[in-house]
């Protein structure tokens, strides 16, 4: 594929990411900050939010099969997943954490079970999304070409 | 608009960062006009010269950590990071000060709320800015009267973080 298609993929396929809702102009900051000292630093700190996410969706989901749920335990891991992915932009885990934490207010294990559910499904979308977009970007790099600067048109 | 006859809206230097003392009332410089004023206010304030701010952050989530820390850096802050208010506590107990903490609310072990008290009760004057999530006005007043400077609420972003300085009376290289 020639360079230039490569490059309009990219927009393209980053501009659904924004339209579909997965992520937020909070992602927007984060490649602000990339910069010739740290041209990784987008990637360096989605990576750090996967290891985080998988991390607490793990205890999240020990926390709930306990037979006794103790939700002292269970609020502060979402508060941590919701704060992760709001800096990140990841918008819909974000507002999924939200319901989860209201869930976890009122003490509803069942709907707990069902916000862990959601945010599992939103947490692997945007996961599977990003690495897509990390993938279109080293192609683009390996092919001696540079990556578009995001418009904001839309 | 001007202040002092000097004109309201000014430019610091590119590659200078500065930490502005009040004197008398505030005063705004003018670029051109800069040099001339501090070395009069030299004498008179022999403490104002050009310093690198230093800022603190204290946050549990490693992704907040990694974001404050490189905005702080690309705004020409030198910063620390802690994980908790207790370390906070702990760093400035060891002798560390800096001019800006930027204080998480939610935390395990001492919390951003009993951190600032702790911290105003040992005297430190730093400013401190409270930057959380959870943001009903509640919350935010229990913050605000334990002790903070500024409130900003999550996630930060390069405008929210000059606009805390801003308010403190930080200026920098934007």
């Amino acid at each position: 594929m020639e360079l230039v298609q490569m490059q309009k993929s990219l927009q393209d396929y980053t501009k659904s990411l924004f339209l579909d809702g997965v992520l937020d102009s909070q992602f927007l900051q984060l490649q602000q900050l990339q910069d010739e000292s740290n041209p990784d630093f987008v990637s360096q700190v989605v990576t750090l939010f996967f290891q985080d996410s998988d991390r607490i969706l793990n205890d999240l989901s020990l926390s709930l099969d306990q037979q006794v749920v103790d939700f002292k335990k269970v609020d502060p891991h979402v508060h941590q997943l919701k704060g992760s992915s709001s800096s990140i932009g990841a918008q819909r885990v974000k507002n999924a954490c939200v319901v989860f934490r209201s869930f976890c207010e009122q003490q509803n294990v069942e709907g707990c079970h069902r916000c862990l559910q959601q945010v599992k499904q939103e947490y692997y979308l945007v996961k599977n999304r990003l690495e897509t977009l990390f993938k279109l970007e080293q192609q683009i790099v390996a092919s001696g070409g540079m990556i578009p600067a995001m418009e904001l048109g839309f | 608009d001007s202040e002092n006859g000097v004109p309201a809206s000014f430019k610091v230097p590119a590659g200078v960062v500065h930490k502005i003392f009040s004197y008398k009332s505030s005063v705004i410089f003018c670029c051109s006009q800069e040099r001339k004023i501090r070395r009069e206010m030299a004498d008179e304030v022999p403490s104002l010269a050009e310093s690198k701010l230093t800022a603190l952050v204290v946050d549990d989530n490693f992704v907040n950590q990694t974001m404050h820390h490189k905005l702080l850096d690309r705004l020409g802050i030198q910063n620390d990071v802690v994980c908790n208010g207790q370390e906070a506590v702990d760093v400035h107990c060891s002798g560390r000060n800096y001019d800006l903490i930027l204080m998480d609310m939610e935390m395990p072990i001492l919390n951003g709320i009993q951190a600032t008290k702790r911290l105003r009760e040992m005297g430190i004057e730093s400013k401190i800015a409270g930057v959380t999530t959870r943001a009903n006005e509640g919350d935010k007043k229990e913050f605000m009267e334990a002790g903070l400077n500024d409130f900003q609420e999550k996630p930060l972003t390069i405008s929210k973080l000059l606009s805390i300085l801003h308010r403190l009376d930080f200026y920098v290289q934007t």
